[in-house]
């Protein structure tokens, strides 16, 4: 009963290992932020502030625990007509996007991303609520990745 | 700044002949149309600034104001100067409103609807033919009174809209026609002018004002639906912004009396106004309603004083919702909405709207549906799957539903809470307090998302999201079996890319041929 949703056989593409330094220095950063700020109003003496951004530090420091497996979880299939993306461990998302629904693709890149040599790949439809991001893919890959789905997304153009 | 000289002024033709408006040429909006715009409010203004502040004025200028400010000018001999002046300042105003409507035109060809405007700062406009997702004509009483409307061409996107106001009103009429014509893929020519019987100018004023909305040569006259008042009224006592209103007088303001507590009446007072303004909206965007079918789509029309209409050609429609408040389940009154895509922010006169029934019986829906959804009439001829979609209460009847574990997520709904696939559309049934109905053309879908989270794997449940076009609706379910919901997903996956592919709504009468 707590097997989960698996819906597509076929091989997942995973993004770069790399992804997961990237995952992990904003988590690491966002817990010493956490603990600086506890640390901050426990010197000045407010001490539900300190109690609030110590719990929220230790949350963020045991996010880190999950990084490796969050990375892992993200995957994407190209398949006959539509794209298929996954993510998430403990609330697992499956989403497919015909290809002629794509209006534009984004490639985005942040620092941290930009010295691992990492980037990351944003698809709108003309719904807001697709959302779909793949994050860390080698440069190469993504822009590869870019121009196929564009390729593809003009050959299959449908209307609205 | 420079860029006027191409313009060729001599082309542009005043708007009154119908018909003729979609020839191609560049042609200019109705002469009225600055008086239309805010001129009248602009010179009220200033003539009201004048009268209230004119003796201030002198006395800052002059530092005195013993005296008449006109005998003053005599006196000093400026009376000249001064009334040259003032000539020289209107004459600017007039020349200026003549210009930007001099400047402002548009024109229709075979691909584009182009708009054009501006003296100093030019914009320059265009709405694909096949990207139209709606026309709507409004006509605000004081234009009404010119003979005036305003047409709106409504394109994907926030605030994409060509707006043309205004033009004749009959011209408007005329001119959606045959924009709707020559986005449907039929040819040019199709379309013949409608012979205007020409009366004194005195009587088609009146016509136009006691007219219904909807013109007659074009869409049959009958409205399919009609709201009677008394049902508009109770629809809206019934509803939740009245009750926020009653609890509000009724309790709120003793409380806050008896008690001192002023500033909970400040804090609530923004929520009080904007209910009642929803409330005098929902009214008069509900008087007068009427929804026909059209060779090029249904058109909708509200309105007293000030009408509007709007003709949604087919295929525009991304996911229609039939619900019922709960206040209304007595009375069995439903209300449709649609997600469109042209669906803009904020207020505005031609904003479209996303209600489609404002409040009608399950007689007035199925018609209604029959309009908007036509492959529905012919796969269920009995109307099962609307009476089971809107009234039933679960068990076998023609709907996947949620197994009955969901109840630990959805006590009361989950018996309710099922999908059906038809030929053409996603239909998805849930709520059993606040009951709904939402169809999805599959033509239409952007995206499918599967979904679960930590307490649906527990209970072997998963969401599935239809994503559309952004609007009122979300259609979405959040609690059916896994196995159900992957093979859904994969279904709709697939069905979303073929009929996707084979829609050709865009142009929706080129597969017919012309009309």
């Amino acid at each position: 009963m707590v097997t989960g949703v698996e819906p597509a056989a076929g091989e997942w593409r995973r993004v770069s290992p790399k992804q997961i330094g990237v995952e992990l220095a904003g988590a690491a950063g966002s817990t010493l932020f956490a603990g600086a700020l506890a640390v901050g109003a426990y010197v000045v003496g407010i001490g539900f502030m300190a109690a609030v951004f110590g719990a929220a530090a230790l949350i963020a420091l045991a996010m880190m625990a999950v990084v490796p497996r969050r990375v892992r979880s993200y995957g994407y299939q190209l398949r006959e007509d539509d794209l298929l993306f996954r993510r998430g461990l403990l609330f697992q998302r499956f989403v497919a996007i015909p290809y002629g629904r794509m209006q534009l693709i984004d490639i985005n890149r942040g620092p941290l991303s930009r010295a691992l040599g990492l980037s990351e790949l944003k698809f709108v439809t003309a719904a807001a609520a697709t959302g779909v991001t793949i994050p860390g893919l080698p440069e190469a890959e993504a822009e590869e990745l870019r121009d196929r789905l564009v390729e593809l997304a003009e050959t299959r153009r449908v209307g609205l | 700044m420079t860029d006027t000289p191409d313009l060729p002024l001599a082309a542009g033709t005043p708007a009154t002949e119908p018909g003729a408006l979609a020839d191609g040429r560049w042609h200019r909006l109705h002469p009225a149309t600055p008086l239309l715009r805010g001129g009248v409010a602009f010179l009220a203004v200033l003539g009201l600034l004048v009268a209230n502040f004119r003796d201030r004025f002198l006395e800052l200028v002059v530092g005195f104001q013993e005296e008449d400010p006109i005998d003053l000018l005599i006196d000093r001999g400026l009376l000249l100067p001064a009334l040259g002046i003032v000539i020289a300042l209107l004459l600017v105003g007039l020349v200026g409103f003549y210009l930007s409507w001099r400047f402002h035109q548009f024109r229709v060809t075979d691909e584009v609807v182009e708009m054009r405007s501006g003296i100093l700062f030019r914009t320059h406009r265009q709405a694909r033919l096949d990207r139209i997702q709606g026309i709507s004509i409004s006509r605000p009483f004081f234009a009404r009174l010119f003979g005036a409307a305003r047409l709106e061409v409504s394109v994907a996107g926030q605030d994409a809209n060509v707006r043309l106001a205004y033009l004749g009103s009959a011209p408007a009429d005329a001119l959606r026609r045959d924009v709707l014509t020559l986005a449907s893929g039929a040819q040019r020519g199709g379309a013949e002018a409608v012979a205007e019987a020409r009366t004194g100018l005195l009587e088609r004023r009146v016509g136009e004002l006691l007219a219904p909305e909807l013109d007659p040569a074009e869409a049959p006259p009958e409205s399919v639906v009609h709201i009677p008042p008394g049902r508009i009224v109770g629809s809206l006592l019934l509803s939740e912004a009245t009750v926020f209103l009653v609890l509000f007088l009724g309790l709120g303001v003793p409380w806050a009396v008896l008690s001192g507590n002023w500033f909970f009446l400040l804090g609530a007072f923004p929520a009080v106004i904007g209910m009642g303004g929803f409330l005098v909206n929902r009214f008069t965007r509900s008087l007068r309603y009427s929804i026909a079918g059209t060779p090029n789509g249904v058109r909708v029309g509200h309105g007293l004083l000030s009408t509007s209409n709007q003709t949604i050609p087919p295929g525009r429609i991304h996911a229609i919702s039939v619900r019922q408040p709960l206040l209304w389940r007595p009375a069995g009154w439903w209300q449709i909405t649609t997600n469109l895509a042209s669906t803009r922010l904020g207020s505005g006169g031609a904003t479209p709207a996303t209600t489609l029934l404002p409040v009608g019986t399950r007689a007035d829906v199925a018609r209604v549906l029959a309009l908007v959804l036509p492959d529905l009439p012919g796969e269920d001829p009995g109307g099962h799957l609307l009476e089971a979609g809107m009234i039933g209460r679960g068990g076998e009847d023609g709907f996947v539903n949620a197994p009955q574990r969901a109840r630990w997520l959805r006590p009361f709904s989950w018996r309710r809470t099922g999908f059906t696939l038809t030929a053409s559309e996603l239909v998805l049934r849930r709520g059993a307090v606040w009951r709904s109905l939402v169809f999805v053309p599959q033509a239409r879908l952007q995206s499918v998302a599967l979904v679960q989270g930590p307490l649906q794997r527990s209970l072997g449940l998963a969401g599935l999201h239809a994503h559309t076009v952004a609007g009122p609706i979300l259609p979405r379910l959040e609690v059916i079996d896994q196995g159900t919901a992957v093979v859904l997903f994969q279904d709709l996956a697939a069905a979303a890319v073929t009929s996707g592919a084979a829609d050709t709504t865009h142009r929706w009468n080129s597969a017919r041929g012309a009309v």
